[in-house]
């Protein structure tokens, strides 16, 4: 035990004088219940984050979600059109675009603009993938690629918000807040919920980690890529950690005098809060330590690569490649720590125009890091109760983007009629392509999803059911999956 | 209720199931809860529905009655609801079936004859009586209380009241001086007074506006994803303080807010106020249909208002009518009506009405002419809109001749008959007609041309500026290298040239332009700017212009040629000739990146890429050209006004937009039209305008806007409100506690004409309101959450007034009240992290780093994290209840952040200096932050950490350097200042100060 751990079980003993036992590494709201000082109804006052059980037994405990904002081109990545290259420079019959609204495609002079990638099947399931992610295909046996999500938001605020929170509706929890609302966290030292973030700001910003309605304990806290990882980490200059103690001490003994005369349960869930903070203080420091991983790690997940030489503009000037790389080893550490949820961002994969440079820049970004994440997770046997999701919120058109007329295309539009998005672990079926779209990849021709159903697969291999986990504001019982959504039972293994 | 687990439907269990039940107490909960959605507004199944008596007393499809008043046996409904038989069980088998208490309640009900009264929040407000002679909150809550028994709690002492008093109606601690002077003065009265000076205090109107502010979804950014700022968004924001700190009756609060525009004559502040609607957000995303994000604003209005004043949950009715609430999705879209055609735009109003005023003072008649002038200006500019489908026909239909006949200009000469210049400078007519200026060259200069009337059209204008072996480096200029500045180009056209008035031009454009010194700069009106092509010398070189109204032949007409520059020598030029060409072209026709807009379809143009087009109409448009003029003109010959820009709601002028029922709230699929109205349930209005719909908010008849107000101010002073439930006075919301107390307030608020300062002062004055907040140990099992008030709630502040709270202890707050938003410290990356890193935090200087908390610069995606960790709402909906949490961050951020760190070192200098020994220190420290001296207890963990604190210090003396810049404390050593530090610090950070008590 380190002996800043040793000192906080020292005061919470004196401050528990009434505990005869000792107090273990429980959540503190679970002891001040022990001592009766707090009803079962205000414990979750006292730690909103203290471990709960779902509805039935859960597969998954942590998520891994990865947010590649802005819309990866699909039929670049993933769903290969071979119809579509034949049709390259043809228009669209007008049937199939008539009540068709795009952001910036002009309908009159659209064409149709063939993938110049190459597609191979691998693994034992035969899962394609593109040339430009040779690493994440050799897991094609771990992935389950759905193919055939939709959604009905075309812009990018609104389409992520569909994608985080379930509807394009400002005010409402993100996944994150809603898994650690149902289930708390196990991590003692760290949030429940951690946002990592490369590339450039989302379209989003905070509303994609905000936790609406929910009290903000249920939040994301966003991890900074430089400085301190958490927002006033440090204490301020001239204060040492061996003061900060005393004065923690101090303080203690000041709310405890209060809460004495009071007897006001958020008295004692201050005092928790300032404890945990402490802690925090030394475990988030730690965390992002990589000094102790080992030189094979930090080369498998590409730590100190340098960026590729590609002239591209949208992924976020240089470093990024180190700065992802790291985001998804800290996502393991995180989760190997017991934090929830960790959402990693990386903006932006818009690729209206240049797509073919630019994609194979983010691509060559995130390949490698994604797949060294998955063999990572995967020999710490961390994999069958982690989900990992790879996704964004909409595809992109097999139409090149002729903005403003021009005709000569090189990027591609907004498209949220059919869309694919990865996901990994979490006892979630590895291997299977899921759903199917149209030979140019216009709309969807078998098992189409809602992100709904997604969500609602999700909730429930975290083993919840999705209709269930509500939450009462404003008179209506909200959830996340809104009025609809269903569980994909051929997902699960 | 914070999770799952222990959300247990709030059931109201009757006593026994011999007392008779109410039906909008017991039964209609329950028919919403479980029933409604099957035999509802929305559907019928078996015939039966339960939303009224007439309707619920039908026969049904099967023959059978649901409900036979009076006949248990004969209701069909209790047997389907109490059999075994799964299949045929109500509510079906997939949901949980009725309790047994439940069935019972139904059972009373129908015996007692199946009366469906009104749901209680729409009932009239009547004012019960007071008995007795007490203070009439007390009389309400005392006799609640003395039904169980329960002793109400003893008053809290003088240093908790007027702490709670401070915190509460000014979000400030009281001072020192303040503090004694209460506890001095013994009259009776004492309590009265001190409350009375806290509501006249100015800042009173910052606390309480900032609650509003919640409610208004204030913020300084437009919210989707480039998020832009909103620079005159604070406006609307001292509208709010100034109201409050006036008392402006709430009824009027509200009229200004949602229809001020529509007052007649208007002033300018009841123009500002509109600006509550206009918090809604903004995407200026690429590629966003601009009609969807119109609707998506309405539809917040809409809801917000519902919120807001009504109490009631009107989104549930967007898509579909509401579940279990009696608003029909019709009924939405009646609502929504009202505010369909009042649209977002930008008028002039001044800084602020004490600075308008002062102006007047000072310049007197002129000035007050200023303000019809800008009102005829901005409503020539408010009808541009209106206009511009029919403008737009025309210049398509010319920028379509011009692109089918790809019509090019044919320049030729010019003739000049006259030239001259300010300098000595002569000029010879060269037989190209171009002109060479000879003898000395000066250092600036002005060219004046007389051209001969014209004789065809004028579209488009060229200047050619030419090079000659007589001129150095052959020119064109006259400089060493040839080179020139053409500071300003101006053609006119009068009789002569005293008379003559300027022919406004566009699209400067040059062949070859100078790095740093480009065509555009000779129209920009600033003589140390203009045109050059350096690098390009000896050669020949043009400029040409459109002109915004192309002249008819026989114009008389003039051009200057500005030569100003004078950063440099003999930077004038040499030789040049003037050209003309008559032929419309797409560039004559309008600037490029107005085409170039006129070229999207009208719904892509999002406010920020038609902002050309909006600038470019505001210069062809006659009214606007006129009106504009007459301003200028006006403005010309008195001092700057203070006058800004304001974004605010005004009423479409023409083409009102009809108002369709969208089917699913979708904006693509407007299924029947419908006119303005109101709720049925609710009374009656016969308006339908705005401003009308204003006025029925808070009529004497609506008996949910005083309700609801009443419920929030009470909810601020308790913690709860009177409704637990403050948005939500629909079926499914929490009763009130204490209805009869509800009413009495929503009675006397509005016979108190309105008045928010008398509601409080009758709030705070109870003895209710005064009462200690301990816990009571025999209270645990009866009463945990204070439901029925035997004591005062403890209350942790919000995050702006944490902030406030500890830089005012610490002496360091800004007393400033209104203005623009200020930027406090930040971590830089907080910012860098919005869309794609477009915005930078740049720190305020001097005293703005430490003004009140809610004057910080909001932006939507990127709020300032020391707000939003204490449940700062997020400003994309409205919110008239915050959370309150507890957390970690909260701990690191008054621990650690900067502003919190600067305050810990400012309020150790200020208690060093105050006293001298250490007891007396601790003391000051202790009663500038939570008003009173420090028990023995407290005084003791304090002096240890005093002490240690030393001793490490004394041991490091460096590090007792570092911690106290910027405020560190005059002649005391550095050692003993740090240690003091550590202590504020700790004071800083105690429960009880972030806390109401």
């Amino acid at each position: 035990m380190n002996p800043i751990e040793h000192q906080i079980l020292q005061t919470r003993r004196e401050f528990l004088t009434t505990s005869a036992n000792g107090v273990g590494m429980m959540g503190l709201g679970a002891l001040l219940a022990q001592e009766g000082i707090l009803t079962a109804d205000t414990v979750a006052n006292a730690d909103p984050l203290q471990p709960r059980e779902p509805h039935f037994p859960a597969k998954a405990k942590n998520c891994i979600f990865i947010f590649m904002e802005g819309g990866p081109s699909q039929m670049d990545l993933f769903d290969p059109k071979p119809k579509l290259n034949e049709l390259n420079g043809q228009p669209l019959p007008d049937s199939m675009t008539k009540n068709v609204r795009f952001a910036f495609i002009r309908k009159e002079t659209a064409r149709l603009m063939g993938s110049k990638r190459v597609f191979k099947k691998h693994g034992q399931s035969g899962m394609e993938f593109s040339d430009l992610l040779p690493n994440m295909a050799r897991h094609a046996d771990d992935w389950l690629m759905i193919r055939s999500l939709h959604t009905d938001q075309f812009n990018h605020h609104p389409g992520q918000l569909v994608l985080h929170c379930g509807r394009a509706q400002f005010g409402l929890p993100t996944v994150g807040s809603w898994l650690n609302y149902g289930l708390g966290s196990m991590s003692k030292n760290l949030p429940g919920y951690v946002v990592l973030s490369a590339g450039r700001g989302t379209s989003g910003g905070a509303s994609l980690w905000q936790s609406g309605f929910l009290p903000s304990s249920y939040a994301g806290v966003l991890f900074r890529n430089q400085g301190e990882p958490v927002l006033n980490l440090k204490n301020p200059p001239g204060i040492p950690m061996a003061l900060q103690r005393k004065g923690l001490d101090a303080l203690m003994e000041l709310n405890q005098s209060r809460y004495d005369q009071f007897r006001d349960p958020e008295i004692a869930s201050r005092i928790a809060a300032y404890e945990l903070a402490f802690r925090m203080q030394a475990a988030a420091p730690e965390l992002i330590d990589i000094k102790d991983e080992d030189a094979k790690t930090l080369e498998m997940y590409g730590v100190n690569r340098a960026d590729a030489q590609i002239k591209a503009s949208r992924g976020g000037g240089p470093g990024q490649y180190k700065a992802f790389a790291t985001n998804c080893l800290l996502a393991r550490r995180l989760v190997e720590r017991g934090v929830r949820f960790v959402s990693i961002m990386h903006a932006s994969w818009d690729h209206h125009s240049n797509l073919d440079n630019e994609l194979a820049y983010n691509a060559g970004m995130a390949d490698q890091p994604i797949a060294a994440l998955l063999t990572d997770l995967k020999q710490r046997g961390l994999l069958d109760d982690t989900m990992v999701v790879f996704g964004s919120e909409f595809g992109r058109t097999p139409l090149g983007e002729n903005r403003g007329g021009n005709p000569d295309a090189t990027g591609r539009d907004h498209h949220p009629f059919a869309f694919t998005m990865l996901a990994a672990g979490g006892g979630l079926k590895g291997g299977l392509t899921y759903g199917e779209t149209d030979e140019i990849g216009w709309g969807i021709v078998r098992d189409p999803v809602d992100l709904h159903d997604f969500h609602a697969t999700m909730l429930n291999q975290f083993g919840f059911d999705h209709l269930k986990l509500t939450h009462r504001f404003s008179g209506r019982d909200f959830r996340l999956t809104d009025v609809s959504g269903r569980v994909i039972k051929e997902w699960i293994a | 209720m914070m999770h799952p687990r222990f959300t247990l439907p709030f059931l109201m269990v009757a006593a026994s199931t011999a007392v008779a039940a109410d039906y909008s107490r017991d039964i209609q909960p329950l028919f919403a809860e479980h029933c409604l959605e099957c035999h509802g507004p929305d559907d019928s199944k078996g015939g039966l529905v339960l939303t009224s008596r007439e309707a619920a007393l039908k026969e049904l499809k099967s023959g059978a009655k649901g409900i036979v008043p009076g006949d248990v046996a004969a209701s069909s409904l209790i047997e389907r609801v109490m059999t075994h038989d799964l299949e045929d069980r109500m509510p079906p088998k997939a949901k949980k079936p009725l309790k047994a208490h439940e069935v019972e309640l139904l059972k009373a009900w129908i015996k007692d004859g199946a009366k469906f009264d009104q749901h209680w929040a729409y009932k009239p407000v009547v004012q019960p009586k007071v008995e007795g002679s007490g203070h009439p909150i007390d009389t309400f809550v005392h006799a609640k209380l003395a039904e169980k028994k329960i002793e109400s709690s003893p008053e809290a002492d003088r240093h908790t009241l007027i702490k709670r008093v401070h915190y509460d109606v000014l979000g400030l601690p009281p001072t020192i001086a303040e503090v004694d002077a209460f506890l001095a003065n013994k009259s009776p009265k004492a309590y009265e007074a001190m409350v009375d000076r806290a509501l006249s205090s100015p800042h009173y109107g910052e606390r309480w506006g900032r609650h509003w502010l919640d409610a208004a979804r204030y913020a300084d950014s437009d919210g989707y994803e480039k998020d832009r700022a909103r620079p005159d968004a604070w406006r609307y924001r001292d509208w709010v303080i100034r109201a409050v700190n006036d008392d402006l009756p709430f009824d009027q609060f509200t009229i200004e807010q949602i229809a001020g525009d529509l007052l007649p004559d208007a002033t300018p502040e009841q123009i500002v106020a509109t600006a509550f609607h206009r918090q809604t957000l903004t995407n200026t995303e690429g590629g966003t249909d601009q009609e969807q994000f119109r609707i998506e604003a309405v539809m917040d209005r809409t809801e917000t208002t519902g919120a807001v004043w009504l109490g009631l949950t009107v989104g549930c009715a967007r898509c579909h009518t509401h579940k279990y609430d009696q608003i029909t999705h019709k009924e939405y879209y009646q609502l929504f009506a009202y505010y369909n055609n009042g649209d977002e735009v930008t008028k002039q109003v001044p800084t602020s009405p004490e600075d308008w005023n002062e102006y007047v003072k000072a310049n007197g008649d002129a000035a007050k002419k200023l303000v019809p002038l800008q009102k005829q200006l901005d409503a020539a500019k408010a009808a541009l809109p209106t206009k511009l489908p029919e403008w737009e026909k025309g210049v398509q239909a010319k920028l379509a001749e011009a692109r089918k006949l790809k019509t090019k200009a044919s320049y030729t000469p010019l003739d000049i008959t006259s030239l001259e210049a300010k300098s000595k400078t002569k000029f010879k007519k060269l037989p190209d007609g171009s002109q060479l200026a000879t003898g000395k060259a000066p250092k600036t200069d002005t060219y004046t041309l007389e051209l001969a009337p014209t004789t065809q059209h004028l579209v488009s204008v060229k200047l050619e500026v030419l090079p000659d072996d007589s001129l150095p480096s052959k020119g064109p200029g006259r400089s060493n290298n040839g080179n020139f500045v053409l500071s300003e180009f101006k053609l006119l056209r009068g009789p002569n040239l005293t008379k003559a008035i300027e022919v406004p031009l566009h699209s400067p454009k040059a062949g070859f332009e100078q790095k740093g010194f480009a065509a555009s700069a000779t129209q920009d009106g600033n003589g140390g700017t203009g045109w050059a092509v350096n690098g390009q010398t000896g050669k020949p070189h043009h400029l040409t212009f459109q002109l915004i109204e192309p002249l008819k032949a026989s114009e008389k007409l003039f051009v200057r040629l500005d030569q100003d520059y004078s950063k440099s020598t003999e930077h004038t030029l040499g030789r040049f000739r003037l050209l003309g060409s008559s032929e419309i072209t797409e560039e004559s026709i309008a600037p490029a990146d107005v085409v170039k807009i006129l070229g999207e379809e009208p719904k892509r143009r999002n406010p920020v890429v038609i902002m050309p087009l909006w600038a470019w109409l505001e210069k062809v448009d006659p009214d606007v050209v006129a009106t504009t003029k007459a301003l200028e003109d006006a403005k010309a010959k008195l001092p700057k006004p203070p006058l800004m820009d304001a974004r605010v709601i005004a009423q479409r002028s023409t083409s009102p937009r009809a108002t369709h029922l969208l089917h699913r709230g979708d904006f693509l699929q407007p299924a029947e039209e419908v006119k303005p109205g109101t709720l049925a349930v609710l009374p009656k209005t016969s308006g339908s305008t705005r401003l009308d719909f204003a006025k029925w908010l808070v009529s004497a008849e609506n008996p949910l806007t005083p309700r609801v107000t009443v419920n929030h101010i009470w909810g601020k002073l308790f913690g709860e409100g009177l409704v637990t439930t403050a948005a939500d006075f629909g079926v499914r919301g929490a009763k009130p506690t204490h209805p009869e107390l509800l009413d009495y307030l929503a009675a006397e608020f509005m016979k108190q004409g309105w008045s928010r300062k008398k509601l409080l002062r009758l709030i705070l004055t109870s003895a209710t309101y005064k009462q200690e907040s301990k816990h009571r140990a025999e209270m645990l099992e009866i009463d945990p959450k204070n439901t029925l008030l035997w004591r005062q709630n403890r209350l942790r502040v919000e995050g702006e007034i944490v902030r406030d709270l500890t830089l005012a202890a610490a002496g360091l707050l800004s007393p400033k009240i209104g203005g623009p938003s200020v930027f406090p410290p930040m971590p830089a990356d907080v910012a860098a992290l919005s869309y794609a890193g477009n915005f930078s935090w740049k720190t305020s200087p001097g005293s703005d780093r430490y003004r009140r908390g809610l004057y910080t610069f909001f932006k939507r995606t990127a709020p300032h994290p020391d707000l939003t960790t204490f449940d700062c709402p997020d400003a994309n909906t409205t919110n008239v209840k915050r959370t309150v949490s507890n957390t970690p961050l909260q701990a690191l951020t008054t621990l650690n952040a900067e502003a919190y760190a600067e305050a810990a070192q400012a309020l150790a200098k200020n208690v060093l200096q105050a006293s001298k020994d250490d007891t007396a220190r601790l003391n000051q420290a202790l009663r500038l932050c939570i008003t009173r001296p420090g028990s023995v207890r407290e005084l003791k963990a304090l002096r240890s950490l005093l002490e240690e604190s030393r001793t490490y210090y004394r041991t490091h003396p460096d590090e007792a350097k570092t911690a106290l810049a910027p405020h560190a404390a005059p002649g005391i050593p550095a050692e003993e200042n740090a240690a003091w530090v550590t202590v504020a610090r700790i004071i800083l950070n105690m429960d009880e100060f972030i806390t109401r008590e």
